[in-house]
C-alpha cells in the first residue's frame, strides 16, 4: 500500500510538470487551432535559462528560496520573450494558411531551438545546480515526499490557480475567450486578435519555462533534447482533457504523470514512453474530442 | 507497340547504367546517387497520401521500417539460400530474382501495416489525424527497438547487398509510372477529388473512406519497397534510421516539391538529398539550416516548387507553353 | 407507395435544438417540387439527411421503394440521388472537365489495377466517362471551359458546374440547393428554364430549396414551406402563396404577384 502511495506521490509530480505544459498547448491550440510542436522546446529553453540565470545570481552556493524565485521569475520572463518572437516571426505569416503548412512550420521552429540549442549550448548533458537544499519530509505510511517534489507540486498549483484567475476574472483573460471561440467577433468587439495571440503565447511559454525550472530542480541532468518526450506526453495530456480545455489539460496532465509513474513501476521501464502513444490512440480512436472537449461538426 | 519499345528501352537504359555508373563515379558519388533514387520513391510514395489525398500522414518513416526489416528477414532466412540454390543461374539474376521476392514482401506487409494504420485513423481530420500517424510511426520504431530477434538496439547487420543501380532505379521508374497513371485515371481523381472537398466527393458517390485507405496502403507499399531497398543496400538496419526525423525529412520533400506533384516530389528529393551532401562542410550548422529552410518555405511559398502541377512531355516540347494541370 | 422518396416522420435533433420536426414529405417520380422556408428554417438540413450526410434522430427515408436513412453518402448517390450545396462546394484544383469526371466515378466499369496497367478495357472506359462528362458541360454551356480550372469561372457559371456535375452521376433524383443564390434577375431566368429543361431532357425528378420565390413560383408543381423545422404548408404554388401561415412565417417579404 505505502508503494502505492508513494507512486501516488511520484504521479502527482511528474503529473504537476505535464500539466504545466500541457496548458500551454492546449491554450494555443485553443486560440489557433495550431499543434505548437516547439512548445516542449520552449521547456527545455526555460531550464537552460534558468541555468544560466542560476549562475549569474549564484544561486547554487548558497541555496536560499528568494535567489531560487528570481531564477524561476527570470526563465519565466525570458521565455515569454522568446515565445512572443516565435510567434511574431514564424505563427503569424502561416496564420491564414492550410493547416499542414503551418503543422510544418511548427516543426522547423521546434528542429530549429532543438539544434539552436546544440549549437548554443553543446550536445553533451549540462548540470543544473542545486538552488534548492534537498530534504526528505516522510508523510506517514512509508511515503515520504522530497522537499523539491513538494515545491514543485506547490509552484505549479499556485500557477495554475493564477492562470485560471487570468483567464476568468480579468479584462485580457476575457479576452483570450473570446478570441478562442472566434477570432472575427472578437475583433469586432475591439479586441486585438494579434495582441491576445501574442499574450497567449507568452504565457503558455512562461508556464513552459517554469516547468523546466522545476524538473531541472528534481533531476538536475539536461540537454537539448531534453523537450522532445515531455512535449509530446504533454500534448496527449492536453488531447486527452480535451484540447482547448484549460481544466482539461490540468487532469489530462496528471492522468498523464500517474499512469506514467504506475507503468513504470508496476509494469516495465522500458515502456515508460510507449505509454504516452498508447493512450494518444486509445484517445483518439475512442473519444478525440478528450475527456471535457466538445465534437465540433463540419457545417455542410 | 510503342509501350512496348519504352519498357524495352528503359530496361536496356537501366542495365546499361548499371554496368557503367560504378565503374564511372567514385563510390561516395555512387552512394548518393543511389539514396537519391531511394528516396525519391519515398517522396513519390508519401505524396500518394498527403499531396493526392490531402491527408496529414507524418509517421511514413514507420512503414519505411517495416519494410526494410521485413525484406532483410526474408533475404536472410529465405533469399539467401534461394540464391545459393539457383548456382546455375549467373549471379546477378538469382540476386535480382531474390532482392524483388524481399522488396515485395517488405512492400505488402509494409501495407499491411498501412492498413492497420489507416483503416481507425480516417474518421480523424487533419492536425489529429497527423498526430495519429506520428504516433503509429514512433510506436514502430519503439516495437523494432524492442525485438531482440531482428537486432534490437544493436541493428541488423550482415543483410547482402543485392540492390543495385538497376533495382533502385527500376522503382524509381515503376513508382514514378504508376504514380502518373494513379493520378490520370478516375481513381486518382477520386483522390482528388477528396483533398479538395471530402464532403462533396462523398455526395458524389466517392467511397472517401476506401479511397483513403487504399492512398495510405499504396504509399505505405512504396515506402516499404524504399525500406528494402535501403536495407540491401546499406546491408546494416538500425531503428535510429526510421525515427520521426526521417518522416520530417520525406515531408519536406513532397512539400518542397508542391503536394500532388509527382514532379515537384522528385525534383524536391534529389534537392533534398544533395542538400546535407554540400552542406558537409557546414556539418553542424546543417540541421538549423535544414528548419530555417522548412520555416521560410511555409511562410514564402507554402505551395512548394511545382505547387500541383506537373511536367509534361508536351511542356518540353512546347516552348513558352505553360505546364498542364493533372487531368 | 408510389412515391419516388419518401420522408416518413424524419426528426433530426442536434442536442438540444431539433432542426427537423416530424417531417412527412413525398415526391413522385418526375415532379419538381420546391421546399421553401426563412433562414434557418431546416431545408439543408433535410438535404442533408435525404443524402445521408447526417443520419435521422427519428423517422426513415424510403427512395424507391429502399429504406437508405442509415446509408453513408456515397451508396445514395450510387443509388441514384446527387445534389448540389448551398455554398459551392467545387473541387477547387481540378479542372471543370475533371470535376463532372468525379461525378461519374460510381458507374465506371474499369478497377484499380486496370487503371494501373492501363488495359484496353480502361482506355476505353476512361474515354466513354470523358465524354459522357464533356456531354454534360455541353449541355449547361461550360463546354468552352472544360480544361479551365474550377476557380476561374464567374460566379454564375460555377454554379452551372455544380449542376453539370450533379447530373454526371446520372441521378434519378436531383436536389438543388439555392441554385440561384447571388444571380441576378436575368440568370434566374435563365436558371429556371435550364431547370425545367433538365427535367424533361433526363427524366428527372427535382428537389429544389430557394428563396428566389420568382423560380420558385415559376417552376416548381408542388412547394412544401419549412419553418424552426415544422411543414407549415404544402401545396401548388397558388394555394402556397395565400397561405396565411407562410405569410405570417415570411413576414414582410414581398411575395410577387
Amino acid at each position: 500500500m505505502s508503494e502505492f502511495l508513494q507512486q501516488l506521490v511520484n504521479g502527482i509530480t511528474w503529473g504537476s510538470v505535464y500539466a504545466l505544459i500541457a496548458l500551454g498547448y492546449t491554450m494555443v491550440y485553443g486560440i489557433l487551432r495550431l499543434i505548437n510542436f516547439a512548445h516542449g522546446d520552449v521547456y527545455m529553453l526555460g531550464a537552460f535559462i534558468g541555468l544560466y540565470a542560476s549562475r549569474w545570481f549564484r544561486a547554487g552556493e548558497n541555496p536560499n528560496p528568494f535567489k531560487a524565485l528570481l531564477v524561476l521569475l527570470t526563465s519565466m520572463v525570458l521565455s515569454a520573450l522568446i515565445g512572443m518572437i516565435i510567434e511574431r516571426l514564424a505563427y503569424k505569416p502561416v496564420r491564414k494558411s492550410p493547416r499542414l503548412s503551418a503543422l510544418i512550420t511548427a516543426i522547423g521552429v521546434s528542429l530549429l531551438l532543438e539544434n539552436g540549442g546544440v549549437l548554443l549550448f553543446g550536445a553533451s548533458p549540462r548540470f543544473f545546480p542545486q538552488i534548492v537544499a534537498q530534504e526528505n519530509i516522510p508523510l506517514g505510511l512509508g511515503v515520504t515526499i522530497s522537499n523539491q517534489q513538494l515545491i514543485v507540486i506547490a509552484v505549479s498549483f499556485a500557477l495554475m490557480v493564477a492562470l485560471r484567475w487570468l483567464v476568468l476574472h480579468t479584462k485580457v483573460g476575457k479576452a483570450m475567450q473570446a478570441v478562442s471561440h472566434n477570432h472575427m467577433a472578437a475583433a469586432l468587439m475591439g479586441i486585438s486578435v494579434d495582441r491576445i495571440i501574442t499574450f497567449t503565447f507568452m504565457v503558455g511559454s512562461a508556464l513552459a519555462a517554469a516547468a523546466g525550472v522545476l524538473v531541472a530542480l528534481q533531476t538536475p541532468k539536461i540537454e537539448p533534447y531534453m523537450g522532445i518526450l515531455p512535449g509530446l506526453k504533454a500534448f496527449v495530456a492536453a488531447v486527452l482533457g480535451g484540447i482547448g480545455n484549460i481544466p482539461g489539460a490540468v487532469v489530462g496532465g496528471l492522468i498523464m504523470g500517474i499512469a506514467e509513474v504506475m507503468v513504470t513501476g508496476y509494469l516495465s521501464p522500458t515502456y515508460r514512453d510507449a505509454i504516452a502513444f498508447v493512450l494518444l490512440i486509445v484517445i483518439l480512436l475512442v473519444r478525440p474530442a478528450g475527456i471535457f472537449g466538445k465534437a465540433v461538426a463540419e457545417k455542410v | 507497340m510503342k509501350r512496348f519499345a519504352a519498357l524495352v528501352f528503359i530496361l536496356l537504359a537501366l542495365v546499361a547504367l548499371n554496368v557503367l555508373l560504378p565503374r564511372v563515379t567514385n563510390p561516395y558519388h555512387f552512394q548518393v546517387l543511389m539514396l537519391i533514387g531511394i528516396n525519391i520513391v519515398l517522396a513519390v510514395s508519401l505524396n500518394l497520401v498527403n499531396g493526392f489525398t490531402g491527408q496529414f500522414s507524418i509517421g511514413h518513416a514507420g512503414f519505411m521500417a517495416v519494410g526494410a526489416y521485413t525484406s532483410a528477414m526474408f533475404t536472410l532466412k529465405l533469399g539467401q539460400p534461394l540464391v545459393a540454390s539457383l548456382s546455375l543461374l549467373p549471379e546477378p539474376v538469382a540476386q535480382g530474382l531474390a532482392l524483388l521476392l524481399a522488396l515485395m514482401a517488405g512492400g505488402l506487409v509494409a501495407a499491411g501495416a498501412g492498413w492497420l494504420v489507416g483503416l481507425p485513423s480516417l474518421r480523424l481530420r487533419g492536425d489529429y489525424l497527423a498526430i495519429v500517424t506520428l504516433g503509429f510511426g514512433e510506436i514502430i520504431r519503439v516495437l523494432l527497438l524492442n525485438i531482440e530477434a531482428i537486432g534490437g538496439a544493436r541493428g541488423l547487420p550482415g543483410i547482402p547487398a543485392y540492390a543495385n543501380f538497376f533495382w533502385v532505379y527500376g522503382s524509381v521508374v515503376v513508382v514514378i509510372v504508376l504514380s502518373g497513371r494513379l493520378a490520370h485515371s478516375t481513381h486518382g481523381r477520386a483522390l482528388f477529388a477528396i483533398r479538395d472537398d471530402e464532403v462533396a466527393a462523398e455526395a458524389l458517390g466517392v467511397d472517401t473512406t476506401r479511397y483513403k485507405v487504399l492512398a495510405f496502403v499504396l504509399g505505405a507499399f512504396f515506402a516499404g519497397v524504399a525500406g528494402g531497398l535501403f536495407a540491401h543496400f546499406l546491408s546494416y538496419l538500425n531503428p535510429s534510421s526510421f525515427t520521426f526525423l526521417k518522416s520530417i525529412e520525406v515531408i519536406a520533400m513532397v512539400v518542397l516539391g508542391g503536394m500532388g506533384s509527382i514532379t515537384g516530389s522528385v525534383l524536391a528529393a534529389i534537392v533534398l538529398t544533395l542538400l546535407p551532401e554540400v552542406l558537409r562542410p557546414v556539418k553542424d550548422f546543417r540541421m538549423v539550416i535544414y528548419s530555417l529552410m522548412l520555416i521560410i518555405l511555409m511562410i514564402t511559398r507554402p505551395q512548394g516548387l511545382m505547387g500541383t502541377r506537373e511536367l509534361s512531355l508536351g511542356w518540353l516540347f512546347r516552348r513558352g507553353g505553360a505546364a498542364k494541370e493533372p487531368a | 407507395m408510389g412515391a419516388l422518396l419518401h420522408l416518413d416522420h424524419v426528426t433530426m435533433q442536434f442536442g438540444g435544438l431539433k432542426a427537423v420536426c416530424e417531417l412527412d414529405l413525398s415526391i413522385a417520380e418526375g415532379e419538381l417540387v420546391g421546399l421553401i422556408g426563412p433562414n434557418g428554417a431546416g431545408k439543408t438540413t433535410v438535404f442533408n439527411v435525404i443524402t445521408g450526410v447526417y443520419m435521422p434522430t427519428q423517422g426513415r427515408v424510403t427512395f424507391d421503394g429502399r429504406t437508405i436513412s442509415a446509408l453513408k453518402s456515397n451508396r445514395i448517390a450510387s443509388a441514384g440521388i446527387t445534389r448540389t450545396f448551398q455554398n459551392i462546394r467545387l473541387f477547387s484544383r481540378l479542372s471543370c472537365l475533371d470535376n463532372v469526371c468525379v461525378a461519374a466515378h460510381p458507374h465506371r466499369k474499369a478497377g484499380l489495377t486496370a487503371a494501373l496497367l492501363r488495359t484496353g478495357g480502361f482506355e476505353r472506359d476512361e474515354a466513354a466517362l470523358k465524354q459522357q462528362a464533356m456531354d454534360m458541360l455541353e449541355v449547361l454551356g461550360l463546354a468552352a471551359f472544360a480544361h479551365q480550372p474550377a476557380t476561374s469561372l464567374a460566379y454564375g457559371q460555377q454554379r452551372r458546374l455544380e449542376i453539370a456535375r450533379a447530373l454526371a452521376g446520372k441521378p434519378r433524383l436531383l436536389l438543388l440547393d439555392e441554385p440561384a443564390a447571388g444571380l441576378n434577375p436575368q440568370e434566374s431566368e435563365e436558371l429556371m428554364r435550364l431547370i425545367q429543361d433538365i427535367r424533361r431532357r433526363f427524366g428527372l425528378t427535382i428537389l429544389l430549396i430557394e428563396h428566389d420565390m420568382k423560380v420558385v413560383m415559376g417552376s416548381c408543381m408542388r412547394i412544401a414551406v419549412l419553418d424552426y423545422g415544422l411543414k407549415i404548408a404544402e401545396g401548388t404554388p397558388v394555394e402556397i402563396r395565400r397561405n396565411p401561415k407562410v405569410i405570417e412565417a415570411y413576414l414582410g417579404e414581398e411575395m410577387p404577384a
